[in-house]
């Protein structure tokens, strides 16, 4: 699109952009099909990587692009699985229970954000925290968990283990192929201006008439259904549930360290982040404590000296945008001025 | 019944100790320090080591943990949140909550994953009691905990209205910036209250340890625990923290008499209420401006009084 004479043009889309977005369908039709020539190990594997890229996604989706930096969000992971519990309980199929257990998790959260996005900053993230260890402990109540000792979805049975196995990997697969979707189209429609808006300077936003509160809201209920959906996708390759494993404050150390690394507030950086974790993982998760206290080291290096991420330096250096959710100001001649990112 | 009212208030007296590190450094720089829990943990496996290797007694250990902790706050203000504080206000939770990861798991990998408590290096006064009228039994640590802690609250009270170095502490707290106007070196200022913030750490810590049990992931709980108290207190005055550690005190104390997990729940309830009620009733953020100054409390007052 060019403005008037001056040869001064707005541009979405580049050719990298082009690009990734064809590498992006290629990636998906590749795993797609990956389960035919992959052994069992790998495929649970990659269901993981799945799920962390949900989780990574979803926490930037709130703290990236809503400013809303919490430490709870296990509570929905927890919820996600726990609701698929009960409701695989009730009768109903398990695969079904995955995603009807994310809808209530979301549809709880929608009251939820009423208190807690009157908090700010820190009091919203720690406050979330508390929402957590208060969710787990009412949990822990239901007979049917049996407190800390835990159970099963028993349901699962009905499936031979190779069948379950890939019907998993392809939910996880679609479901953070359409999360991420979602997130994207999200960001590039006229709410995703208010969302950067709202990232850039939120009070700036809401001079400008941005509805701060209902956009933050929007993020809020968004996450928390994503991350449930990760919690109940879990659930269904792990099968056991233990109220005390979903609902640890480790679920968001995971996703901060993802996000940190990969880049906050950036769409290609939660998913690079997730990728770097589960790679990190693979190696080093043997370590035991050491990987953690690494995680945590390198998650404060890179909030001191490298705040933007490594997604948030390569775009800075190398000018480049893969999965555009905003416009750029491209101006004649050799200087390139970019506004908006 | 009455007992356990009794027993409610004096646990309060913990709370208040732990909360006023964390409200004082929120009072002063608006940061959360996510690791307030995690450093009073670290300071009871101080004096354990101290205790359980030389045998020196957890008071007399108080005497080197304190100015330790007291240096690691500067440190801490100096190197991890001035310089995160400056990517935004959101840099340093991440900052610190990734520094409790690592102190969490750094305890664990010296201390392994077995509870200590320093109880038996304080000899009959983890048990000792006074017996009041009614056959009520009164734990001596439990009132000195809650002694502690109102001297803690009335010292730092003390400290920051009558002395220079106190109010260069709350004229940075209310406005930075005038304050450099009139010759007050901000970092120093907030150097200085990190590193009073720790050393109430460091005592709330002595008696996390005194008390009960800990684990090197106690500091999660704590940090709950220590942010609930302030928040129920609200932005008044230091007092308001005392208030907020009694009743979360009493919350636990009462919700266990009903159920075994109703400890944890009853103080998670009542923080969630007192919430709920202070964000309709006043629409006041619950630590928000105002902090420990006289004037923050008056312009409570009349919010109150204008929404009633």
């Amino acid at each position: 699109m060019t403005l008037g004479s001056n040869g001064i043009s707005i541009e979405r889309w580049t050719r990298s952009s082009r690009l990734a977005l064809g590498g992006v369908a290629i990636a998906f039709a590749l795993f797609a099909i990956a389960p035919m020539a992959l052994g069992a190990g790998a495929i649970d594997r990659l269901t993981a990587l799945f799920i962390y890229v949900i989780l990574a996604a979803m926490w930037n989706a709130l703290a990236g692009f809503g400013g809303l930096v919490s430490v709870g969000q296990q509570v929905f992971f927890g919820l996600g699985a726990y609701f698929t519990i009960r409701l695989a309980d009730a009768g109903l199929n398990p695969f079904l229970s995955l995603f009807a257990a994310a809808l209530i998790t979301g549809a709880i959260s929608l009251p939820l954000s009423f208190v807690m996005l009157r908090l700010k900053g820190g009091e919203f993230a720690i406050g979330m925290w508390v929402i957590s260890a208060l969710t787990h402990m009412l949990v822990n109540l239901d007979r049917l968990i049996q407190g800390e000792t835990g159970t099963s979805l028993i349901s699962l049975n009905i499936y031979d283990s190779g069948t379950r196995r890939v019907m998993i990997y392809w939910l996880s697969l679609v479901s953070m192929a359409a999360l991420l979707g979602m997130l994207f189209a999200l960001l590039r429609s006229r709410v995703g201006a208010a969302i950067q808006a709202i990232r850039d300077n939120e009070d700036a936003a809401t001079s400008l008439g941005v509805r701060v509160l209902a956009t933050k809201r929007l993020l809020f209920v968004l996450a928390a259904f994503g991350i449930a959906v990760a919690g109940a996708l879990w659930l269904a390759t792990a099968t056991t549930f233990q109220p005390k494993t979903y609902f640890s404050v480790q679920w968001t150390a995971y996703m901060i360290f993802m996000v940190l690394v990969g880049g906050i507030g950036k769409f290609e950086g939660a998913i690079l982040g997730a990728v770097l974790f589960f790679v990190i993982e693979t190696f080093f998760g043997a370590m035991g404590v050491w990987y953690l206290i690494g995680l945590g080291a390198t998650a404060v290096l890179f909030s001191l000296f490298l705040p933007l991420g490594l997604w948030g330096e390569i775009e800075r250096r190398f000018d480049l945008r893969l999965l555009p959710v905003g416009y750029r100001v491209k101006l004649p001649g050799p200087a390139k001025i970019q506004w908006n990112q | 019944m009455i007992d356990t009212l009794i027993q409610g208030v004096l646990l309060g007296g913990y709370y208040a100790g732990i909360a006023c590190g964390l409200s004082f450094m929120f009072f002063v720089m608006r940061i959360i320090n996510l690791a307030h829990g995690s450093l009073a943990v670290a300071a009871a496996y101080g004096l354990w080591l101290l205790a359980s290797t030389f045998g020196i007694s957890p008071f007399v250990g108080l005497l080197i943990i304190l100015p330790v902790m007291a240096v690691a706050g500067w440190i801490l203000q100096l190197y991890l949140l001035e310089r995160s504080a400056r990517g935004g206000a959101l840099l340093p939770i991440l900052t610190t909550f990734g520094l409790a990861i690592v102190i969490d798991n750094l305890m664990f990998e010296q201390f392994g994953a077995d509870t200590r408590s320093l109880a038996p290096f304080i000899g009959s006064l983890s048990y000792d009691s006074w017996e009041l009228p009614g056959s009520i039994y009164v734990g001596k640590l439990a009132v000195m905990t809650m002694a502690t802690a109102i001297a803690l609250l009335g010292g730092l009270q003390f400290f920051l209205s009558r002395f220079a170095l106190g109010r260069a502490i709350r004229a940075t707290a209310e406005d930075p910036d005038t304050a450099g106007l009139v010759g007050i070196d901000a970092r120093t200022a907030n150097a200085l209250a990190a590193a009073i913030a720790m050393v109430t750490v460091g005592i709330a810590g002595a008696f996390l340890g005194m008390r009960a049990t800990f684990d090197p992931y106690s500091g999660g709980p704590q940090l709950l625990f220590a942010f609930e108290a302030a928040v129920i207190g609200g932005a008044g005055s230091l007092w308001g923290t005392l208030i907020g550690g009694i009743v979360l005190g009493l919350a636990q104390s009462l919700g266990a008499q009903v159920h075994p997990q109703g400890f944890l729940i009853g103080g998670h309830a009542v923080f969630l209420a007192v919430l709920f009620a202070r964000l309709f009733l006043t629409g006041l953020p619950f630590l928000g401006k105002g902090g420990f100054s006289r004037t923050g409390l008056a312009k409570i007052r009349a919010a109150i009084r204008s929404t009633l």
